[in-house]
């Protein structure tokens, strides 16, 4: 599947209520580090389509949200299982590092 | 077999990107190898403004969009893999990746360059709640806060001038008694109400019940007394370290870990070729990376004429 846009509104269902696992990528426009993370995370979303759903959320739109989930360095990515957030990942080097954290979460 | 070809270049920065460029102009069989989207640490620059042909600046993501399309455009092929090992010695160097091998006739190490870290205890932990390496992507995150930048040079004292415009209180500790930054910088410091924390090396990070960072403990480099400096955020501008260790080894490194390399590009090894912020050189910037991207081609291409034969 490919990576779908989290906001302040489907948050709740997208997320907290999904019944797979939910990988979030806290992000924004400005972020280089972040924009350059887009082609790893679009790609551990289309080979983990059915297993995990992948999400981007816009810091910018919904601050409240990354508050708190105590963001303070994008990008940060959050595993979510049954409405959990996991332990987070700050600036994964690419896709081995978003699949070693996914492994250390236990997915 | 793995596939064969005339230039594999590790790294999609400015150096990587024009290097690719150059190869498939000239005709050769060219593949980049990123784990990120192009650019190299100038996509993390909200504005380039130091890249000709530009005057309104251009945005360091998107001109790494632009080096990466006109490249493609030339003919050469992006892998979006991580490079997990090297076997540089001999006409033919094979390059293990995280989506398979491949082996190429001539090699441009082209894996730039990243932050140094600090080097203190919990640092790795606390990246993210509280320690940044990039005042430009987290300063925002600390709008109204207060903040220490570590470091003395130009890197430091702009991200101090970046960091005054968002956060309420800016510290900036530098471990001599003058800046290395451009004396310039001096006057917009004082203007911008930043802090000087002379003579200070950071010692520890401080940290509360909940284990986010609540402080910065420096030590006075001639006393040693401590003193603790009440953040929300460290940012630690100390300068960067070349993303060479896979090379280790097989390239001559100098002291530093950069990749020993002159203005041809050569590396110790015949036939691999060094560009950018990995080689050791005096002046990094868009502009000489993307320079030796050109001249790294030129000599591949004298290297694969020697070894006869022609592209692949």
């Amino acid at each position: 599947m490919a990576v779908f846009d989290i906001t302040k509104e489907n948050f709740e269902q997208k997320v907290l209520a999904s019944p797979v696992p939910v990988l979030v990528d806290f992000w924004a426009p400005w972020c280089g580090y972040c924009l350059r993370l887009g082609p790893a995370v679009a790609q551990v979303a289309a080979e983990e389509d059915g297993r995990l759903a992948v999400g981007k959320l816009n810091i910018d739109d919904a601050p409240e949200l990354a508050a708190r989930y105590g963001i303070s360095s994008i990008p940060t990515l959050i595993l979510f299982k049954n409405g959990q957030a996991c332990p987070p990942v700050v600036g994964p080097s690419g896709k081995g590092g978003i699949r070693a954290y996914l492994s250390e979460q236990g997915l | 077999m793995a596939e064969l070809y005339d230039v594999a270049v590790l790294g999609a920065g400015p150096g990587g990107c024009t290097a690719a460029l150059y190869a498939a102009r000239a005709g050769l069989r060219a593949v980049v190898l990123e784990q990120l989207s192009a650019g190299g640490q100038m996509a993390d620059a909200p504005l380039i403004e130091n890249y000709p042909g530009f005057p309104e600046g251009v945005g360091g993501f998107e001109l790494g969009q632009l080096m990466q399309q006109g490249a493609e455009r030339a003919g050469a092929e992006f892998r979006l893999a991580q490079v997990t090992g090297v076997q540089l010695a001999g006409p033919v160097k094979r390059i293990e990746t995280d989506s398979g091998p491949l082996e190429a006739r001539t090699v441009v190490l082209a894996t730039g360059a990243g932050p140094r870290t600090l080097g203190l205890a919990g640092e790795d932990t606390l990246r993210g709640r509280g320690v940044s390496y990039c005042a430009a992507c987290d300063g925002m995150l600390y709008r109204g806060k207060t903040v220490a930048v570590v470091g003395g040079g130009n890197t430091a004292v702009g991200d101090a001038l970046h960091l005054a415009k968002l956060a309420a209180k800016v510290y900036l500790v530098h471990r001599r008694g003058t800046l290395r930054a451009a004396p310039v910088y001096r006057q917009a410091l004082d203007a911008a109400g930043v802090e000087i924390v002379w003579n200070a090396k950071p010692a520890a990070l401080l940290r509360g019940a909940d284990g986010r960072l609540t402080g910065l403990r420096v030590a006075d480099t001639a006393s040693g007394a401590a003193r603790d400096i009440a953040c929300d955020g460290v940012f630690a501008a100390i300068g960067r370290v070349p993303d060479t260790a896979l090379f280790r080894g097989q390239v001559e490194l100098d002291a530093a870990g950069y990749l020993l390399a002159d203005e041809t590009t050569r590396t110790s090894v015949p036939g691999v070729f060094a560009v950018g912020d990995a080689r050791a050189k005096a002046v990094r910037q868009v502009v000489t990376a993307t320079a030796d991207g050109a001249a790294a081609v030129h000599f591949a291409q004298e290297y694969l004429t020697e070894q006869g034969g022609g592209p692949a």
